[in-house]
């Protein structure tokens, strides 16, 4: 029982869920480990298939080698196996594991023998391993085998141990992600009893080889290491359990590992022991490489194994970085320290160094010297093959502009010597040269520079030092001279180098950042997803300096270029198939990937929180194929923000939505429960009194009178009611047709005084609408319904006592109307609440407060504006404005008055 | 309950009522005979044009939502061959309706819901310009007007008012049908010609002076008054 003082941590069981839930839509892995082939790996997964399919499970064989074994061929008998795929390559036809046929057929559990497999060219992916996840990813469960010396990390340990170096190897997260491990053991003597016996494997090509892969020492070794690897997976899944139950754990302290690797094969072996330190430290570790200005630059040879030995590093669990600065050994420290690395591993340095190297010290040496307190570890190993020729010489036309510009320097210094010799002494003479050497060196480099150094000299020696005019040396000193400046062009030549080359890193660098930081502004700025995706693409192209697109799913959940589609993209259907791949398995694919690599573009997923949301497509130019694992990283870091961005521009328009239903709701609600409550009470009063009258006889004439009285109000009431919920409904519709007429505003005043009149009962009513009034292009119903509106408000809110002033003039360009009364006038503040929908300052009153929501809809219909103000001492005002657009036709008027016509 | 009504006299205006409603039929047949009204009722346009045709009534009271042809059609067909008055019963929202039957022909209209009082007023106005059409009175008094059709004189409380030519034939016509409401169409078409039908704002304008000159208050006439989007009315009760 877990303490009631400790809690399980939330961060961890956060994950647990998160992985639970995700196995339980993700099939489960179990892998048949062994040591060596001919353990009986196949044999025990088949015979533990057979139990399962006893036990009634569904098991379908997708694909597993015999290799002509009997008793293995036999434990197939009953399992339903899947037809292989024929692919043709170079003439003959491969049987190849088919995978789209297992993901139709969805089987619950699938065997798939032999993991470290290389697919035939053609196939979706290079590996049968990346078959596997895609397998368990759509939710089948999968069986399969492998071999110790498969395991990418201890790739170079057992090609140690059995100087066989394999070739097909699986990344170790896949063992440590499998669900089960089963270690199928068999002791050395056993095995090589089997080999004897010729129960084991061997293929034709191999038997050489094979002889000395199966000593017992080899194979004890191996034994060993597999065991190992079980037990640290047995021990992962302890830890889990513990950490998932609370159970107090000391923690190691954290530790750290930089490993710093070099464009050449030792990389490999450096990074794999890593790989083991960090796993025994359980430490997080970086793999860097460093650019300086010190090292020549690389070439394209160097730069793929760098790339190469990045990918081994990734798939090894690592970060990768790429670090750069004065020295190698500066870069590396200051990266140490600022990222609280424990612990550097570097690979020894080769035994010949070039010269000038030894000039310096070594990087290891600047290392140790400067590490402090860090831990530094040096792995040694013979290198397996020569390293790489220097860099390979840029082949082409020398220009030779700059070596003339260097002979026209020093005749110009000459030149300068001339009328000084006379006079100044030989030493400042030497500095003219020496002006003119650096010169050339700054602008044209390190040739042109000893070019113009070698010139000096010689015009020097001709011109300045005796005997005159010829190339003699009479004083030894001058040989010193030319040494020395030799040396100065040499030295400032290589340093200007050096900065330009610095300059142009340092540019690059600021041009990538500039693309991200500029993508990230522009996908900061709230927009439709389509035209951020549109402006992501366009960015893309920017920097890699190929056609780009982003495309996103429609409603359909059907992938959409989100612009105008690059012109190979749109031709070929394969891409969009390739593109849709990516969408639903969330991994890159295409081209310089390991899936589809023969895809024209790369097709990079775009990750949301929960699903991933689109497809990158890009073609970057052919020169920077392979990406660096810094123009990969950098791509990576686009795709996420163009995902977030447009994950943030999908759930923005969800919740806009989101929003306008909620209201709709809420208005449904109210208007509902207003309706139901509102219809009734006068349905109520009109029933009441109605079956009064008739039923009771003994009414008298007055009182009956007062019934039949209350029967016409409640019903006129009611008329008045629906009438403002029809108007209300028509507005909202948007069907409204405003029928405009030139009217005149004294009429509508009229017919609404006589409409609604009435209403107004015993208050006093005056109106003022003056003669020449401009006619209004107005819809006149809706305008009358306005004003009767307006009327009857005023006598719902105010005493019989009170007066009504109705009036109309002339503004610039309009015709304002007002309602006013000296009533008690408008609660506080709510001038503009009263245009609410059903806004009533009293909550049950009459009506339903649609009254002057309508006469809002009506003015603004008309271009217009009404307001509501207090009036002093009391009482409310409405001011209707309503604007006149154009002119009537003119009327042409006769005489004022006529005789008989 | 009361002793039943005596039957109206069989010389009593007969009046066809037209309306698909049961509840109006039935208000209707409570009151009008009491009114001294003979009734014929029907459901639809057909029946209508039928019922018309048979019975010759005095006043056909139609409801413009009929179920079959729509109430403007059966005003035309009805028109073609008689000039008994049609009032049109019409539910709000029906404007366009309306103003078209009462250019086809019908003689009034009465907006849904409405008052008994409003209906027999209605009602006699048209039934009396039915009787006096032929045989036009030469002087209109109502209240405090006088029209002097002959002599084309206009007295208002008194004093007599000078009214130019437009403005006299304006007035005249609204006399012609005093308590009938007079579509703008109407009105348009008679004063200025059948070429001004939609010159509406004349119509303002000369209405305008109009009412100023004769009425008290012209912001609430009490003759001339507007029915908004339909026409004027000059109303005498």
């Amino acid at each position: 029982m877990p303490s009631d003082l400790q809690r399980p941590d939330p961060d961890a069981l956060l994950q647990r869920v998160q992985a639970e839930r995700a196995q339980r839509t993700r099939g489960r892995l179990k892998v048949f480990f062994g040591a060596s082939p001919g353990v009986g790996k196949t044999y025990a997964m088949l015979e533990a298939a057979q139990r399962r399919r006893a036990a009634g499970d569904e098991v379908v064989v997708g694909w597993v080698e015999t290799h002509g074994r009997a008793e293995t061929a036999d434990l197939l008998e009953g399992l339903p196996r899947l037809p292989p795929r024929t692919v043709h390559y170079r003439g003959t036809a491969l049987d190849e594991f088919d995978l789209d046929g297992a993901l139709a057929r969805r089987p619950s559990l699938l065997l798939l023998d032999e993991l470290a497999h290389t697919n035939a060219p053609g196939s979706r992916h290079a590996k049968r391993w990346q078959d596997a996840q895609e397998l368990l990813d759509a939710g089948t469960s999968v069986w399969t085998t492998l071999n110790v010396q498969h395991l990418e990390s201890l790739n170079d340990l057992v090609a140690q141990i059995t100087e066989v170096t394999v070739r097909e190897t699986v990344p170790d997260r896949l063992l440590e992600e499998a669900d089960e491990v089963e270690f199928v053991d068999l002791p050395p003597d056993e095995l090589l009893q089997r080999l004897r016996e010729g129960k084991v494997y061997v293929p034709e090509q191999a038997q050489r080889a094979a002889h000395g892969f199966f000593r017992k020492g080899n194979i004890t070794a191996l034994r060993e290491l597999a065991l190992r690897r079980t037990a640290d997976h047995v021990d992962a899944d302890m830890r889990d359990y513990r950490r998932a139950h609370a159970i107090a754990e000391t923690w190691p302290v954290a530790e750290r590992v930089l490993v710093c690797i070099r464009p050449n094969p030792d990389s490999g072996r450096l990074i794999r022991a890593a790989s083991r330190l960090a796993t025994r430290l359980r430490a997080p570790w970086i793999v860097a490489s460093v650019e300086s200005p010190a090292q020549p630059a690389l070439s394209p040879r160097e730069r793929e194994s760098l790339a190469a030995a990045f990918k081994l590093a990734e798939q090894l669990g690592a970060i990768t970085a790429v670090l750069s600065g004065e020295s190698v050994g500066e870069a590396l420290l200051s990266y140490a320290r600022a990222h609280n690395v424990s612990k550097i591993v570097l690979g020894k340095p080769p035994a010949r160094r070039r010269w000038r190297d030894r000039l310096r010290p070594s990087p290891l040496e600047a290392v140790v010297g400067a590490s402090g307190e860090i831990d530094v570890y040096v792995i040694s190993g013979e290198t397996a093959e020569p390293a790489p020729a220097a860099a390979v010489r840029r082949a082409g036309v020398v220009d030779p502009r700059p070596f003339a510009w260097a002979a026209a320097v020093v005749v110009a210094c000459t030149l300068v010597c001339w009328p000084l010799f006379p006079r100044f002494d030989r030493s400042n003479l030497v500095m003219v040269y020496l002006l003119g050497v650096s010169f050339v060196a700054t602008r044209f480099g390190r040739w042109p520079s000893a070019l113009a150094a070698a010139l000096s000299v010689a015009a020097f020696d001709f011109f300045f030092v005796p005997p005159h005019l010829t190339f003699a040396v009479t004083d030894t000193q001058y040989v010193v001279t030319f040494t020395i400046m030799l040396v100065v062009s040499l030295l400032i030549s290589g340093l200007a180098v050096r900065v330009k080359d610095q300059a142009e890193a340092a540019r690059q660098r600021e041009r990538r950042t500039e693309i991200l930081y500029a993508l990230s502004r522009e996908l900061a700025a709230p927009r439709r997803p389509e035209d951020l995706a549109r402006l992501a693409a366009r960015q893309v192209e920017e920097l890699v300096q190929g056609p780009s697109l982003v495309l996103l799913p429609d409603d359909a959940d059907q992938l959409q270029a989100t612009g105008p589609p690059p012109e190979a993209f749109a031709t070929d259907v394969r891409e969009g198939a390739v593109a849709d791949w990516v969408f639903r398995n969330g991994r890159p694919a295409g081209k310089g990937t390991d899936t589809l690599p023969a895809a024209a573009f790369l097709y990079l997923p775009l990750p949301g929180a929960q699903a991933t949301l689109g497809v990158l497509a890009l073609q970057p130019r052919a020169e920077m194929l392979p990406l660096t694992p810094d123009q990969s990283g950098l791509l990576e870091a686009l795709a996420r923000q163009i995902a977030a961005a447009v994950e943030r521009a999908l759930l923005e328009r969800a919740a806009g939505e989101a929003r306008v239903q909620a209201e709709r709701e809420r208005l449904r609600g109210t208007l509902l429960s207003s309706v139901s409550h509102d219809l009734r009470t006068p349905l109520s009063a009109i029933t009441g009194a109605a079956s009064s009258l008739l039923d009771d006889e003994t009414l008298g004439a007055a009182s009956r009178l007062e019934l039949l009285r209350t029967i016409l109000d409640e019903a006129l009431r009611l008329n008045r009611l629906v009438s403002n919920l029809l108007d209300m409904t028509r507005l909202e519709s948007g069907s409204l047709q405003l029928k405009r007429e030139w009217y005149s505003m004294e009429e509508i005043v009229g017919a609404a005084l006589a409409r609604g009149g009435d209403r107004l009962g015993p208050r006093r009513v005056l109106v003022e609408v003056p003669e020449d009034l401009p006619l209004v292009p107005v819809d006149p119903i809706l305008i009358e319904q306005l004003l009767v509106n307006l009327l009857e408000n005023a006598a719902k809110y105010t005493p019989a006592t009170a007066t009504v002033r109705l009036a109309a003039r002339a503004a610039a360009s309009a015709v304002e109307v007002v309602v006013e009364d000296d009533g008690p006038g408008l609660p506080s503040g709510q001038e503009e609440k009263v245009f609410e929908k059903f806004y009533r300052p009293t909550p049950g009153g009459e009506g339903f407060g649609l009254g002057l929501a309508i006469c809002r809809a009506i003015v603004e219909a008309h271009g217009g504006a009404i307001a509501a103000e207090a009036v002093q001492p009391h009482g409310a005002r409405f001011r209707v404005r309503l604007p006149i657009v154009g002119a009537p036709p003119p009327v042409e008027r006769e005489g004022t008055t006529d005789g008989p016509a | 309950m009361a002793p039943p009504e005596p039957a109206p006299p069989a010389t009593a205006p007969l009046i066809l009522v037209v309306d698909d409603e049961a509840a109006v039929r039935r208000f209707l047949r409570a009151t009008l005979p009491h009114q001294g009204y003979r009734l014929v009722e029907c459901e639809t346009g057909a029946q209508a044009l039928v019922e018309a045709s048979t019975r010759s009534p005095d006043l056909i009271l139609l409801d413009l939502g009929l179920p079959d042809l729509d109430g403007v059609e059966v005003t035309r067909r009805l028109r073609e061959w008689t000039a008994t008055p049609v009032i049109v019963l019409s539910a709000r929202g029906q404007e366009n309706d309306k103003i078209e039957a009462l250019d086809a022909g019908a003689d009034d209209y009465l907006t849904k819901p409405f008052g008994m009082g409003e209906l027999l007023a209605r009602m006699r106005v048209a039934l009396r310009h039915r009787d006096v059409d032929g045989d036009e009175e030469p002087v209109f008094e109502a209240g405090e007007l006088k029209v002097d059709l002959g002599a084309r004189r206009v007295h208002v409380r008194g004093t007599e008012v000078h009214l130019t030519r437009t403005e006299y034939r304006l007035l005249a016509l609204l006399v012609r049908h005093a308590g009938k409401v007079v579509t703008h169409r109407q009105l348009l078409k008679e004063v200025w010609g059948p070429g001004s039908a939609d010159q509406t704002h004349y119509l303002r304008v000369y209405m305008g002076t109009l009412r100023h000159k004769i009425e008290e208050d012209a912001a609430r006439p009490r003759w001339l008054t507007t029915e908004i989007g339909v026409g004027y009315r000059l109303k005498v009760d």
